[in-house]
Formats: structure tokens, sequence, C-alpha cells
């Protein structure tokens, strides 16, 4: 059954400040990067930050990990007004595409006519992100994982690419060529923290970090931040752009994924998946669509095998099969047409997480935005319909589909 | 490209830098270790095992728990190879693996596993426990290849 607020709102602005390799922002603060996103997320939208009247967070409010967004803080210092909606989902980063979903049900009860959603990310020499499970002291549930080195992301992830491996013979081939190819579209974006083509060998002799994964594989860390605006289709229609409308989203997911990662209970098949099928066959409920409609996947990459797995969750490939589509070439985006390769759906042309930036997935958000507006840098042709996901990680994880106007 | 590393043997990371801490769900599962006794949690009312240890059995709700002893032995259910000790950096080879565990079917643990060179490790690798005093007096359980 389509959902009932389908195509009833929109973002309508985004805003970043630049990108700065972790720990280079400094001394700017969480604060005022957030307030520089938000800013120009409200002269992209062509309105006053004194109407912005919502804050729909996500991440638990988090801005990066250890820092939070206080709703009273940031009208302190922006000066607004009143807010009557200010929310968040829990968890981490993989609300941050429900983020949207919940500005959303703000809008829908008239609790605010314009809601933003934020984060900001900035890590000092003393809060290395990589290793934030292993700094905390380790509560009694952790101490049933962190005793066992695993300390990192990328430790955690490595665990569920390995079965990957072993249940389906998936490559790390297949790795490569996903940060090769989002690598690939990088080249002519000003903002992106890694731009230069990264060869077959490059990536070959990238350091392995927690083997079966590289250095290249894990995202980069950075500083910085994002913000978009969502409010109703009517006041969409009055604001500088082409509203991206909100076809579908969803957050959430299911028991057998749960925790993940930090728990490892997960029975087969879904350790090795991406957590994100509930949430995928949601918003395809939601919308009557499938991947194959899809005109652009933003795909939440903070380690290249997650994008594999997303590509199976989603249907862009069955479950087991996305090695030898990603080896097929069909995550490419070919300039040249501004379509996908070998018949597949380009994913990752703002060159994602993993050489773009990493703004715990706000950045996937912004692409999707820009290609339903027709403004993206590596323009998809005809770009009707953009899918964003946020996680995978501990639930909730979240789908996204905008759609253009 | 999936050319074998040779990394050599596999280690346990040093127990005097691994620290715990228990709530009364979970503490009889570390009581028992000190005794160099593996157990799991199970529900005394359905018979499910649950890991890590929480208040509800996840499949009928009860609170009432048992603490059966376990052989000890376990297949590896999945693993990485890590090559930095997390504390120091060091350079420190070892392989967390996550093991399910005989007798206690859904109940998995994660350790390091020792006993064989880190490119020997396997999925389906059979293992037995090996017991590591950490801070505090507390002994956690490690695996070693069968
Ligand atoms: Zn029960």
């Amino acid at each position: 059954m389509a959902w009932a607020h389908q195509d009833k709102t929109a973002i309508v602005g985004v805003g970043a400040t630049d990108y700065y390799v972790r720990g280079k922002s400094w001394p700017r603060t969480i604060n005022d990067m957030a307030g520089e996103a938000i800013l120009k997320a409200c002269a992209d939208a062509g309105i006053s930050i004194k109407d912005v009247d919502g804050f729909s967070y996500y991440s638990t409010a988090g801005a990066g990990y250890l820092d939070k967004f206080d709703t009273a803080s940031l009208m302190e210092t922006l000066g607004m007004p009143h807010v009557s909606f200010s929310a968040t989902l829990t968890s981490g980063g993989g609300g941050c595409v429900g983020a949207i979903g919940l500005a959303t049900a703000g809008l829908m009860n008239e609790d605010c006519k314009y809601a933003v959603t934020v984060m900001a990310l900035q890590q000092l020499p003393q809060h290395r992100l990589g290793v934030v499970f292993g700094a905390a002291a380790p509560s009694p549930e952790n101490s049933f994982l962190q005793p066992s080195g695993l300390v990192g992301p990328g430790h955690l992830m490595s665990v569920l690419a390995r079965r990957h491996m072993h249940l389906y013979g998936t490559t790390q081939d297949a790795f490569g060529e996903i940060v090769m190819a989002t690598r690939a579209n990088t080249h002519n974006r000003p903002k992106a923290v890694r731009k230069a083509p990264l060869t077959r060998e490059e990536y070959e002799t990238s350091p392995m970090l927690a083997d079966p994964l590289r250095r290249l594989d894990f995202c980069l860390e950075t500083d910085g931040a994002v913000a978009v605006i969502t409010t109703t289709m009517d006041r969409a229609k009055d604001c500088r752009h082409k509203p991206a409308i909100v076809h579908a989203c969803a957050h959430g997911g299911q028991r057998e994924w749960g925790r993940a990662f930090a728990w490892m209970g997960m029975p087969d098949p879904h350790f090795a998946s991406s957590g994100h099928k509930f949430t995928a066959d949601r918003i395809w409920a939601q919308s009557g669509l499938s991947a194959k409609d899809m005109d652009v996947a933003l795909l939440y990459d903070h380690f290249s095998p997650m994008v594999l797995m997303q590509l199976e969750d989603y249907g862009f490939c069955e479950k087991g099969e996305g090695n030898d589509y990603v080896l097929g070439g069909k995550i490419r985006y070919d300039a040249a047409t501004g379509r996908g390769v070998n018949g597949g759906v380009p994913v990752n042309t703002h060159g994602g997480n993993l050489n773009e930036a990493y703004i715990i997935g706000m950045t996937h958000v912004v692409e999707a935005v820009e290609q339903v507006r027709g403004t993206a840098i590596n323009q998809v042709t005809d770009c009707e319909f953009a899918l964003a996901s946020g996680g995978p990680a501990s639930l909730p994880v979240s789908s996204l589909i905008l759609r253009n106007a | 490209m999936s050319k074998t590393i040779s990394y050599g043997p596999a280690r346990l990371l040093p127990g005097e830098q691994i620290r715990i801490s228990t709530n009364p769900d979970t503490e009889p599962f570390w009581q028992a270790a000190k005794e160099h006794r593996l157990t799991a949690c199970q529900c005394a009312r359905c018979g499910h095992f649950r890991m890590p240890p929480t208040p509800y059995c996840p499949e009928c709700s009860s609170t009432e728990k048992v603490w059966p002893t376990l052989p000890g032995t376990g297949t590896v259910f999945s693993y990485v190879v890590c090559n930095k000790n997390p504390k120091n950096g060091e350079d420190f080879i070892y392989v967390p693996v996550v093991v399910d565990l005989d007798g206690a079917p859904g109940a998995r643990l994660n350790a390091n596993v020792t006993g064989c060179d880190a490119e020997d490790v396997h999925i389906g690798m059979k293992v037995t426990v090996e017991w590591t005093d950490i801070q505090d007096g507390w002994v956690l359980p490690n695996f070693r290849k069968v």
C-alpha cells in the first residue's frame, strides 16, 4: 500500500561546510560548522533562519560520536524565534536518511513548517573516531565484544565481510572495484578529499588493516557539517529550487540484525548482510517501485563490502551475487552518457564516504537532492528517482527515495 | 589479489590489558568463567539460549535463567585477522573469532583464537576454550585450535 505521506514533503535546501581531513577543522567549533551548514541550507531554500521551526536529528542528536546537538543552543546562536518540533532517531548513522521521514512526521502533524536535519563532525586528536568502541570503558554488554580486540568499526565490518566471502565466494577484487568505481566520480569535485584516480595496483598495495579489509576499504575520517531543510509540498513551491520530493522513507529493522556487529549473534543470511532488507522492503512497498526503477543509488559506504551487501538487500542483484554484479562494472557511472554501465544503476556518483567525505551519511542526502534537481556534478540523465541509505549499523537503519518534481 | 598473507602465530591479547564489567544479568557467566566453566545464558522455561545474557528470554519473556556447563568446544563462525595491539598500536597478530558454542545453539562468543598461524584460521574450524586471566581477578574465555 502506498505511503500515506508519499510526495507530501520535499527537501528544499542543502548546505555544507568545506570538508576537512580529520582534525583539520580546528579552531572552528562544532556549532560554528553546524551553523554554517544550516544557514547555507536556508539560503539555498530561499528562506530565513527565522522561518525554521523544527529539528529532525538522527544519531540520538549526536554531532559525530562524542559531541551532542542541543536545540536550545542552536536557537540561541542562530536567533530562531521559536521551535515546535525537536526530535531524533536513536542509535547512530543508520538513521541518517530516516531523519527525513522524521521531519515528514513533524510536518504532516503540523508541528512545524520547516524542519532542519543537521550533522556535524569534528575529531580532536584525543577523540579518534576509528577506535571509539575501544576508547569506552566496556559496559557489561560490551564486555562480550571488546575484550576480543574488536575495537573499531573496521574490525567489526571485516567479520561480516569474511562470512560473505565464505558463503558466496565474494572476492576482495569486488571490494577494490567498489573503491575504484566510486573514486572515479571525484576527480571533478572541488570539495572531495580523495580526487586522484585509483589504480588496481594502488588498491592492492594499500595496507591490510583488518584482513580482509585494506585501508582504502575504510571510509574517510572527515570534519565538517551538512544540513538539509524539509518542508511541505505547498511551501516547497515557493522555494528557490525544484523540490526534491520525499517519495518513500523508512527506518527500523528486524531482530535478526538488531545490534548487528556490536552483537555478532545474527543468524545466516542476516549475518553477511547490510541489515537493510527490512527497510528496503518497506520503501518498495510504500512506493510500488523496485531497485531497477532507481536512476541512481547513494549507498552508505563506511566500508566497501557494505555497498556490495546493500546492492543485494535492495535487490539490485540477488543475494550472493553482489560480487559478480560489482565486477561486471554495474555500479559505475558513465560520464559520456550520464547513465549506468552494463545495465547497472550508478552508485555513489558523489564519491561517497570512501572518497568525497564522511559526514555520517549526509553527503548522500545532498547528492540525492542534486540528482533529482538535475544539478549534480555527475548528473544522471533524466534522473527521476534517487535512492539513499543510512547505515548499515545497529538499528535503526534507514532508506529514502527522492523523486524529481 | 587473494594471495594469502603470512602472518605467523595467532596470539591472545595480553590479559593484563583487558577489563570487563558485569551486571546482575551477566555476572553468573563471569563467575563460572572464574571456575574455568564455560556456560551460556539459557531460559529456564523454554530452553532458548541467548548471549550476551539479557533480562528477558526473547522467545517466551521469562526472566528465569539457568547456566548449564557447556563442553567448552565450538566452531569458528567468522573471524578477522588484526595486526596491531589496540591498546598501544604495536605490531601484534591476533584473530578475533565469532564462535558458535557446542551445546548452546544460537549462542556465540567473541574471543581470540590461538594454537595456529593466523592465516590458517578458517570458518568451520573446531576450537576449544582456553582461559585467560584478566584485570580485577576475572577470567576471559578464549579459544585454541583443536
Ligand atoms: Zn524462554
